[in-house]
């Protein structure tokens, strides 16, 4: 890109300033970095939906039966305030597919994904770029299916987001079967077809697009993580497509691909049978295991940016994190079975998926220790972005650790379908990979808006943050080690129970602080995109090629040809004076030559 | 400040280690008051001879837990040690050692095999190896347990000890098993998916519509506890509770003489309510 197109584009733009020319920059923008942005806007309006309903969970698990304050009249007048248990199994249902859908897997490939792949690799745009576009208009169908299933019979799908058939298959077999089931099942299609269009962009892209000098080997690990990203979402998504389309059949034209025979449910008899509930798991998780992956691989990536950035330190073992990468990718095809350790799978296929379960520890714990190496023997610098990702090691840690205990096929006949399991994913999942997406955020802020973010305020949301979230999600092991069941309206209906009704108003009480805290996140970022102090093009002092750019970038991203010499991570090379070396300038033999 | 910092990622070993500890040892600090932690947070009590299952659990929450305090008290050694405002030093520049991400490759596979193979063991005394007869023949079940919407129906074999014959024994949401004997449940769903957990028993097997299933234990307490749903199965999920009854060999059948009687009765009586 010349600086010329890049100048006679802004005036273009200061030209017309008409309607039509608003839609095409700021609506159905094919630029990647709008469109990361549209996905970063929707994706945390999802984020305070999902996040109210969990909300919702931890008042029935802390008072159960009790009117909710302010907001339970409205919601659930025929109940008095209550929340019925119809809507308890609603609640649980949609957070999860929401936080999954709608939060976690679009702001990683679709907001970080899109605004960052071709900055950091040099690139001008997407491959696709009107492939792109659409990727986040497929998102809308999925927003309204998911939103709209509030509105139906039952107020929302109500069979787990797992949605094991029967009970998800029949459109009798719960209150919100019916038109929420279907819209349920019509949303988590839309998603995967927009994640589709992402991850054919994202490959073609990392694999054409690369600037002059850009290697395999010298791709970001964000990048990279985005890559491997990709591919599984490419290989896997087809396999729950294809289930979801399975189970429409079942409920809307009477197919039983997951219907044995003769099932009696609410005292009426099923017509369709010859099928098989476990069918449908084995689809479900062969997508959804890679999933799991697809949720915090992206994570991991932008996390070793900001610790190699502020630790001003090389990544420790940049080859052994890119293998950990495409090895937790590919064992993560071959493990979903961990999942239907006590479903009536065959046993004996338990202990092969077990042992492949084990075995993919080891790629996380080679991260974890090379994340360690990394910060060793630097100059850490204490930023918002740099505590989060601190916090992301930290808290990867424990959720890593308790896998171990879900991949002992013994031990997980115990702790199954407990808050054992709760406890775990929400440690990988929110403490890991929502905190890293927040310091994402603060990190490539003045990248996306040209200002910076307030870091007082993002210590203090950082330091409430980590510590409610730990009281919320720590305790929950100790639960579930109890035995206490997830997805039950009344556990403590249970004596074996009753007795942790205490422990978890303890949790509630720090769930509602945390997310109240997030308004201090919410106050800084809208602030900031307006009024924050106007950055620089490298306010990190960091390598990569996006901070070359300007702040924000432009239409075609970079006013030269970025031209690359050498890896992302060169921070403190005995060949600068600076302690960074951005991977644009030349080597200093050519910089001599040149004066 | 960075000390600060990193005193608060201290915390998180400390507070997780303090957690266990005080749940294993009934040491809640906070008893009385708002949140009062009363006794028992660890697992339910244990009720059957099969004590494998908890002892695997300590044996990897031990291993873990010398992980946990490592990787914390590294992660805190290193951010104080290396805080940019007080380290005068130069940074190591450095991309790596092949040799530590040897051992740190070998040392955690090692540990992770030794957990696989250590449990098979278990895995398969659980799921695969079903109790015998003296003379060696597979252990008939005691009853069966069908799952349905939202209650769990018990049947027994009567008098000739085969199920569905017209000398069965219904009942609901009430199970009863004799104490010091190898027991076998044949389970099975009607409806949805349900999962059959007994916390005490450190039981639990999905209930899955076509298909029949057998779950075995050896009680050594007398007593009653829960029987839970553990598979989301509809908007009652959370109701679906039986109980389950572990009685000594006399009480077992007196029991089980008086339910039948029972049941003959109130056929007698209420002809339109069979079955």
């Amino acid at each position: 890109m010349s600086t010329t197109t890049i100048d006679s584009h802004t005036q273009a733009a200061a030209d017309e300033m008409t309607v039509g020319h608003f839609l095409s920059t700021y609506v159905f923008s094919k630029d990647h970095k709008v469109i990361g942005i549209q996905f970063l806007f929707s994706t945390l309006i999802w984020f305070v939906v999902g996040g109210m309903l969990a909300l919702g969970i931890r008042w029935q698990l802390a008072w159960p039966w009790s009117d909710m304050p302010i907001i339970g009249g409205m919601l659930f007048p025929e109940q008095g305030g209550q929340i019925a248990p119809e809507f308890y199994t609603v609640l649980v249902t949609m957070h999860a597919t929401v936080m999954i859908f709608l939060v976690i897997i679009p702001i990683l490939a679709g907001a970080f994904g899109n605004f960052l792949i071709p900055l950091m690799i040099g690139a001008d745009d997407m491959a696709f770029p009107t492939l792109n576009m659409l990727s986040y208009w497929f998102m809308w169908p999925a927003f309204f299916f998911f939103g709209g299933a509030f509105f139906c019979d039952g107020h929302g799908a109500a069979a787990g987001w797992t949605s094991y058939p029967p009970l998800s298959d029949m459109t009798t077999s719960a209150p919100s079967s019916g038109a929420a089931q279907t819209l349920w099942l019509l949303g988590v299609t839309t998603v995967g077809i927009s994640s589709m269009l992402g991850s054919v962009n994202y490959m073609t892209t990392i694999i054409q697009m690369r600037a002059p000098g850009m290697t395999m080997f010298r791709l970001p690990l964000t990048i990279w993580a985005m890559f491997i990203t990709a591919l599984l979402q490419a290989f896997a998504l087809p396999v729950l497509t294809a289930a979801g389309f399975m189970m429409l059949a079942d409920r809307l034209i009477g197919t039983g691909f997951f219907l044995p025979e003769g099932l009696v449910v609410n005292n009426s008899p099923m017509a369709a049978g010859g099928g098989q509930p476990l069918l449908w798991q084995h689809l479900f998780w062969f997508y959804s295991h890679p999933a799991v992956y697809i949720m915090i691989l992206p994570a991991m990536g932008m996390v070793s940016d900001i610790l190699a950035c502020f630790s001003r330190k090389p990544i420790f073992g940049y080859k052994p994190m890119v293998y950990s990468i495409c090895g937790i990718a590919g064992l993560g095809f071959i493990v979903w079975g961990h999942h239907m350790f006590v479903s009536g799978m065959n046993p004996g296929l338990g202990m092969t998926f077990m042992v492949a379960t084990m075995m993919i520890a080891l790629p996380s714990a080679v991260k974890t220790f090379n994340w360690l190496g990394t910060v060793y023997g630097g100059k850490v610098q204490f930023t918002t972005p740099m505590l989060f990702a601190l916090s992301f090691v930290s808290m990867f840690v424990i959720g890593g650790l308790s896998g171990i205990f879900m991949a002992a096929t013994p031990v997980d006949i115990v702790i199954h379908d407990t808050y054992f399991i709760v406890a775990h994913f929400h440690y990988v999942l929110f403490a890991g990979t929502a905190m890293a997406v927040f310091g994402s955020i603060y990190f490539w802020f003045p990248k996306m808006f040209g200002r910076m973010m307030n870091e007082t305020a993002g210590k203090i949301h950082f330091a409430l943050t980590f510590i409610f979230l730990n009281g919320t999600f720590f305790t929950m092991h100790i639960l579930g080690v109890g035995g206490f069941p997830r997805r039950l309206a009344d556990p403590y209906h249970y004596p074996t129970f009753s007795h942790l009704l205490t422990m978890n108003q303890f949790m509630t009480v720090c769930a509602i602080c945390m997310v109240a805290v997030q308004i201090i996140f919410a106050v800084n970022f809208f602030y900031s995109i307006f009024w924050g102090p106007k950055a620089g093009r490298n306010p990190w002092r960091a390598n990569g090629l996006e901070w070359q750019a300007p702040s924000p970038p432009g239409h075609g991203n970079f006013d030269f040809q970025p031209i690359v010499y050498r890896g992302p991570y060169e921070y403190g090379s005995p060949e600068t004076e600076e302690d960074f070396y951005p991977q644009t300038m030349p080597p200093k033999q050519d910089r001599d030559n040149l004066a | 400040m960075g000390r600060v910092w990193s005193i608060l990622f201290l915390t998180v070993p400390i507070f997780g280690v303090w957690t266990f500890v005080s749940a294993m040892n009934d040491w809640w600090p906070m008893n009385g008051g708002a949140f009062a932690f009363s006794s028992g947070h660890w697992f339910p009590s244990l009720d059957v001879s099969d004590h494998v299952k908890d002892h695997l659990f300590y044996v990897i929450l031990y291993l873990t837990g010398v992980v946990f305090i490592g990787t914390g008290a590294v992660l805190f050694w290193i951010l104080w040690r290396y805080d940019g405002a007080t380290n005068a030093d130069p940074v190591v520049f450095s991309h790596g050692s092949h040799a530590l991400e040897v051992i740190w490759s070998i040392l955690p596979a090692v540990v992770l095999l030794f957990i696989a193979i250590y449990q098979m063991d278990a895995w398969a005394g659980a799921r695969m190896r079903r109790p015998t007869m003296a003379d060696g023949a597979i252990k008939p079940p005691l009853c069966r347990v069908t799952g349905r919407q939202f209650e769990w129906r018990i049947q027994y074999p009567g008098e000739d000890g085969r199920l569905d014959t017209p000398d069965d024994l219904h009942i609901l949401n009430d199970l009863h098993v004799p104490v010091d004997e190898e027991i076998v449940i044949e389970i099975e769903s009607l409806d949805v998916l349900h999962s059959f957990f007994l916390p005490n028993m450190r039981v639990k097997q999905d209930v899955v519509p076509g298909m029949r299933q057998y779950v075995w234990f050896h009680p050594v307490k007398e007593g009653v506890s829960d029987i839970v749903c553990a598979e989301l199965c509809g908007w009652g999920h959370y109701k679906m509770r039986g109980r389950i009854t572990v009685d000594n060999a006399a009480e077992f059948d007196r029991w089980y003489s008086a339910a039948y009687a029972d049941q003959e009765t109130s056929q007698f009586s209420l002809p339109e309510e069979e079955d």
